[in-house]
């Protein structure tokens, strides 16, 4: 048992964990996006950045790659983590804002803009994907490739891989190209109207028609300017 | 091409077989042919039981390695930013112009292969030029023709022998 401070509480994390394995354990939340309980970690997204150390010498650290030792002092919460917190999900909807995973990330932590020019890229380089297929599908299709403004994940010579087995891992585990959110507002803002939404079916029906098991929260019924309307009607009645 | 398949053989032979040597063994195919053929990438991964992805994230890391063939002479321009200042761009400009090609491109003769670097490392000779790994210094608009007509004329020297 390794004792550290987490948020100012004495908490005893197991050799081997990482920071983010105890936050965990102790409920406090982290936000993740290149981490899967099932697969290797990566530290590729820093969403997950924490602040450790004491106060003049601190240091921004990826909570999932970093392991915890004795006397290890952990903020999860501070000022600095939440700046970069959100610059990194500014940049990443920057990369891929149709994102509905980016865009549920930008809503809750109140990232309202975004000032980076917009990409429109269908992927975050999170390596979710590959190490889906390697670690759990056994499969060594795609990987990446090139460098820098350039790297990219691909299948060789991007035909179709002599491994692949259309398994269709990669896709359920992308946070960035599969759900799409279909807002109604500007690349350039978030639209935020999934975390307002009013059921369509409501204005006809006294229940809710949703037949989908997340009831009302699949984004299919997204209004236009939410707010204003359910404002309006709240007038009406 | 049983010959060629030989011949990367004997490539992953001198170096042992070793998965650590892959890096040499693609700078030993990229040496013979000017560039990684898919064949000769897919033997490797097979005999080195790489897998094939892996061997591609390498290819494709470095610049020193390509997967389209390249021209017989590459032609290197220096846009550092001491050569930057000194004309660097103008300089590539007119490479373009002169050989119809964009940087990272290669003439449809496979003569010549255009790219920039990032600095050489002799900033105090620039504006640099680098062709098959003979320096030009100082280097202007008006030296890219001759330049260039010096390569042109080795294949017209080379060419005249096999001729006869
Ligand atoms: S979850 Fe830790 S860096 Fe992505
Ligand atoms: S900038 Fe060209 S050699 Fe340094």
């Amino acid at each position: 048992m390794i004792n550290i401070i987490m948020n100012g509480l004495e908490v005893r994390a197991e050799e081997g964990w990482s920071i983010l394995d105890t936050a965990k354990f102790y409920g406090i939340e982290i936000p993740t996006l290149c981490y899967n309980e099932g697969l290797s970690v990566y530290g590729g997204c820093r969403l997950c950045l924490v602040e450790i150390g004491e106060t003049p010498k601190t240091k921004l650290v990826s909570s999932c790659t970093y392991p915890v030792h004795k006397g290890l002092v952990v903020h999860t919460d501070t000022q600095r983590v939440i700046r970069t917190r959100r610059m990194m999900i500014e940049l990443m909807l920057a990369i891929a804002p149709n994102s509905k995973t980016i865009q549920d990330l930008a809503s809750k932590f109140g990232v309202k803009q975004c000032r980076f020019k917009v990409r429109n890229e269908e992927c975050v380089l999170c390596g979710l994907c590959v190490r889906m297929c390697r670690e759990q599908m056994g499969g060594k299709a795609i990987g990446f490739q090139n460098r820098g403004y350039k790297r990219r994940i691909s299948t060789p010579f991007d035909m179709r891989s002599e491994e692949c087995r259309l398994c269709g891992g990669c896709m359920y585990i992308c946070p960035a190209c599969q759900l799409r959110c279909h807002g109604p507002d500007p690349d350039t803002t978030v639209c935020n109207a999934c975390l307002q939404m009013d059921p369509t079916c409501l204005d006809y029906y006294e229940e809710l028609q949703c037949w989908m098991y997340d009831a009302g929260r699949c984004g299919t019924c997204v209004k236009e300017g939410p707010e204003k309307e359910t404002k309006e009607k709240a007038g009406h009645k | 091409m049983n010959a060629e398949t030989q011949k990367i053989k004997s490539f992953i032979e001198k170096h042992d077989s070793k998965k650590q040597a892959l890096i040499s063994i693609l700078q030993d195919i990229q040496g013979e042919y000017n560039y990684l053929p898919a064949e000769a990438l897919r033997f490797v991964s097979q005999t080195l039981g790489i897998p094939l992805i892996d061997i591609i994230s390498v290819a494709t890391f470095y610049r020193s390695f390509s997967l389209e063939p390249k021209g017989e002479h590459m032609v290197t321009v220096c846009m550092g930013t001491a050569c930057h200042v000194r004309g660097g761009p103008k300089i590539l400009e007119e490479f373009e112009r002169k050989l119809g090609i964009e940087s990272g491109e290669t003439t449809e003769d496979k003569q010549f292969s255009l790219e920039t670097v990032a600095c050489l490392g002799c900033c105090a000779i620039g504006p640099v030029v680098v062709v098959d790994g003979n320096y030009y210094s100082h280097t202007n608009i008006r030296k890219v023709g001759s330049i260039l007509k010096t390569y042109h004329k080795k294949e017209k020297e080379n060419e005249q022998p096999q001729e006869n």
